[in-house]
C-alpha cells in the first residue's frame, strides 16, 4: 500500500477574543490507500481542525499535506474547491442535507457541479442509494426521513464523486445506538470495498472499528503512527 | 441547479417571498407608470398633433398656437402664398374667439369658436349630425349642448360680446346647429363650437377681418416637413412656423415637471424595489449560513453559490414585475382619471401611454436591480468562511 494522505508539521492557531489558541501543534501521520482511520481525543483537542485541513475547507499556518499526491495546503481557493468537489467526501455529524432537496438530489448535487451527465448522475444516485439502503427513499426531503436515515443519506452524497478520501466528522455522533451500530457496519463495508477514511470521533464502537486510531491530546499525537 | 436552489430558498418562507413579491409588485407598478408618464406624454403628444396629418403649424410671430388671442393679418395672402410653396399640400386656417350664447334668463354661456374651412379642417371630427353646411350652420360640442340645453336643429342665438351693464348682447347673429363635434385640441370641459372661417371673421368687425389665429399646414408624402417649415417661416416675418419636434418640445418643456416628478418618483420605486430585494436575500443568506458552507465543503464554487443568489434576486424581481405591470396599468387608468382634469387639456390628450417598449423598459430596469440587488448577499454568501460556519453551526 501508498500513503494517500501524508500530514508533516501541521500547526493552525486561532485567535479567540484577545487571546490565540494554537489548535495543531506539529501533527504528523500517514494514512495508507485503503486505510481506515480513527482520530480520537477529547474535545478540544484539534481532532476537527485537523478534518478541515484535511478536507482543504481551512489552510494550515505551517506544515505540509499531500493527498493522493497533491499539495493541497498551497491551494488557492478555487483549485481547493474543485480538489473537495473531486477527491474528497465530507460526512458531518449533523447530516447537513439540504432540507429543500430530495434524498436523491442531495445525492446528485456534488454531480450536477462535477458536470457529469444527467443519465450517468441518476445511475449512480440509484447505485448508492442502493448500497446505502435508501432505495425506496429516494424522493423524500431529509424532514421525511426517520432517525437513522439521513447519515446513509449524507454518506452517498459524499460518495457521489468517488472521492479519494472520506472524512466523517461524529458520523455516529446524532445517531441512537442500534442506528449507530449499523452506520458503523456501513463504514465497515464501505473500507472492505477500497474507500480510504478517516473518521474523527468520540464514539468507542466507531473507533474500535476502524482499523488504526490516532489519539490527540492538545493538539498533538499522543498516540498512533507517526512517521 | 442554482435555479432550482433559488427557487427552493424562496419557497422556504411562502408568506415572506409573497409579501416580497407585493412589495416588488407595488414597486414595478410604480416604476411602470412612471416611465409611460416620462415617455407616454410626448408620444401622445406627436400623436395628437398628428390626429390629421398636418405636420406644420403657423402662428403669430412668438407665440404658440392659442397662446395668446394675436392673431396674423392679411391671412388670406398668406394662406395663398403658403399653398403656393413647394411641397405643401393642404392649408388649413383658424380662427379662434370666444362667443356668447344667451340661455334661459338674463345668463349665458361663453363658447370657444372655432372658425375653419371644413373641407381642410384639422380641428375636429363629427359625431353625429351634419357638418357645417353654409354661413348659417355650426357644429358644437358636447359641452356646449349641455350647457345651453340646445340640441341638433336649433336655431340659436351667437354673440361676439356681452355688455354686463346693459345685460343685452353685442353682434348677434342667428345660426342653425348642424351636428356634433369633438374638438381634437380644446378642453373636454370647454364648450365649444366651429363655423366657417368668413362668417367668424364676419362677426368681429374690422379686429378680425381677413385674420386667423393659426393655420395649420400638411406637407405632402415624402416630403422633408422641415424643409417645408423653413419655406414658409421665409414667407412673413409676422408668424412663426412650428413643426412637430419644435412643439413637442415646446410643451415639454412646459411639462417638464411631469417627467422631473416621473424621474424621482421611478427611482425611488426602483430603489425601494433592490432594498426590499437586498434585504430579503440577505436574511435568507444568513439563515442559510450553514447550508452554504455545507454546499462549499462538498466542492460547490463561488460561482454556484454567487449563481443561485443573485438567481434569487433575478426570480423575486421579475415574477414581482410582470405581477406589477398588471397593477401599473390599472393605477395608470386611475391617474389618468385625476390628470385629465387639468385645465385647458384637450379630451384626447393622455399622460400615460401603454407601450411594449414602456413596460420592456420598465422590466428590464427592474431586472438589473435584482440582479443588482443579489449581488451584495451574494458576496457575503460566496465570502463565508467555511470551517468557521461549520464550527458556528456545530456549537450552535
Amino acid at each position: 500500500m501508498s500513503a494517500i494522505v501524508e500530514v508533516r508539521d501541521l500547526a493552525r492557531g486561532y485567535s479567540m477574543g484577545s487571546g490565540a489558541v494554537q489548535a495543531l501543534r506539529g501533527v504528523s501521520f500517514d494514512v495508507q490507500d485503503g486505510e481506515w482511520v480513527a482520530i480520537v481525543g477529547p474535545s478540544g483537542c484539534g481532532k476537527s481542525t485537523l478534518l478541515n485541513l484535511l478536507g482543504a475547507v481551512d489552510t494550515p499556518d505551517a506544515g505540509s499535506l499531500t493527498i493522493a499526491g497533491e499539495r493541497i495546503d498551497r491551494l488557492s481557493d478555487t483549485a481547493a474547491t474543485a480538489f473537495r468537489l473531486r477527491r474528497i467526501g465530507f460526512v458531518f455529524q449533523r447530516f447537513y442535507l439540504m432540507p429543500a432537496l430530495s434524498a436523491a438530489e442531495n445525492i446528485e448535487l456534488p454531480m450536477a457541479e462535477a458536470k457529469v451527465a444527467r443519465v450517468a448522475r441518476r445511475a449512480r444516485v440509484q447505485e448508492l442509494l442502493g448500497y446505502v439502503g435508501l432505495a425506496a427513499r429516494a424522493e423524500h426531503r431529509p424532514s421525511q426521513l426517520s432517525g437513522g436515515e439521513p447519515q446513509p443519506g449524507a454518506l452517498s452524497r459524499a460518495l457521489a464523486n468517488r472521492p479519494a478520501l472520506l472524512l466523517a466528522d461524529e458520523p455516529t455522533g446524532e445517531l441512537d445506538a442500534a442506528t449507530g451500530l449499523e452506520m458503523i457496519e456501513l463504514f465497515r463495508r464501505l473500507n472492505r470495498d477500497g474507500t480510504t477514511i478517516i473518521v474523527v470521533t468520540h464514539d468507542a464502537q466507531m473507533a474500535a472499528a476502524a482499523g488504526r486510531r490516532i489519539q490527540m491530546r492538545d493538539g498533538v499525537i499522543v498516540s498512533g503512527d507517526v512517521p | 441547479m442554482p435555479v432550482r436552489l433559488a427557487m427552493l430558498a424562496l419557497f422556504r418562507h411562502p408568506a415572506r417571498t409573497l409579501l416580497a413579491l407585493l412589495g416588488i409588485a407595488v414597486s414595478a407598478a410604480l416604476l411602470l407608470d412612471m416611465v409611460m408618464l416620462a415617455s407616454g406624454m410626448r408620444e401622445n403628444f406627436k400623436g395628437f398633433l398628428m390626429l390629421r396629418g398636418y405636420q406644420l403649424r403657423v402662428a403669430p410671430k412668438g407665440t404658440l398656437p392659442f397662446d395668446s388671442d394675436a392673431t396674423i393679418d392679411s391671412a388670406t395672402a398668406l394662406v395663398n402664398a403658403i399653398s403656393k410653396l413647394q411641397g405643401v399640400s393642404a392649408v388649413s386656417p383658424v380662427l379662434g374667439a370666444q362667443l356668447q350664447t344667451t340661455v334661459a334668463g338674463d345668463s349665458s354661456v361663453t363658447a370657444f369658436t372655432l372658425g375653419l374651412v371644413p373641407d381642410v379642417q384639422g380641428d375636429y371630427e363629427m359625431m353625429r349630425g351634419r357638418d357645417i353646411v353654409d354661413s348659417n350652420s355650426v357644429v358644437a360640442n358636447e359641452r356646449w349642448l349641455g350647457a345651453t340645453g340646445h340640441e341638433i336643429g336649433d336655431t340659436v342665438t351667437l354673440a361676439i360680446g356681452y355688455d354686463p351693464q346693459l345685460r343685452t348682447a353685442v353682434g348677434e347673429r342667428r345660426f342653425v346647429v348642424q351636428g356634433v363635434a369633438r374638438f381634437h385640441y380644446i378642453a373636454a370641459t370647454q364648450a365649444t363650437l366651429g363655423m366657417l372661417l368668413p362668417t367668424m371673421q364676419g362677426m368681429g368687425g374690422a379686429a378680425r377681418r381677413d385674420r386667423v389665429s393659426l393655420v395649420m399646414v400638411k406637407a405632402g408624402d415624402g416630403v422633408d416637413a422641415e424643409r417645408v417649415r423653413e419655406r414658409i417661416a421665409a414667407v412673413s416675418p409676422r408668424i412663426s412656423a412650428i413643426s412637430l419636434e419644435g412643439a413637442t418640445e415646446a410643451v415639454e418643456q412646459r411639462l417638464g415637471y411631469f417627467k422631473q416628478l416621473a424621474l424621482v418618483l421611478g427611482s425611488i420605486s426602483l430603489a425601494v424595489g433592490v432594498l426590499l430585494v437586498t434585504t430579503l436575500i440577505t436574511i435568507g443568506v444568513n439563515e442559510r449560513a450553514g447550508e452554504i458552507a455545507v454546499l462549499r465543503a462538498i466542492g460547490v464554487s463561488k460561482g454556484s453559490i454567487v449563481a443561485q443568489v443573485v438567481m434569487e434576486g433575478i426570480v423575486l424581481t421579475s415574477v414581482g414585475a410582470i405581477s406589477g405591470i398588471g397593477i401599473g396599468l390599472v393605477t395608470a387608468q386611475w391617474l389618468e382619471r385625476i390628470l385629465s382634469d387639468f385645465p385647458g387639456l384637450p379630451a384626447t390628450f393622455h399622460f400615460f401611454v401603454f407601450q411594449p417598449r414602456d413596460a420592456g423598459i420598465a422590466l428590464a430596469m427592474l431586472g438589473a436591480a435584482g440582479m443588482l440587488a443579489g449581488i451584495y448577499p451574494a458576496w457575503r454568501a460566496a465570502s463565508l468562511p467555511i470551517a468557521g460556519t461549520l464550527r458556528r453551526e456545530a456549537v450552535a
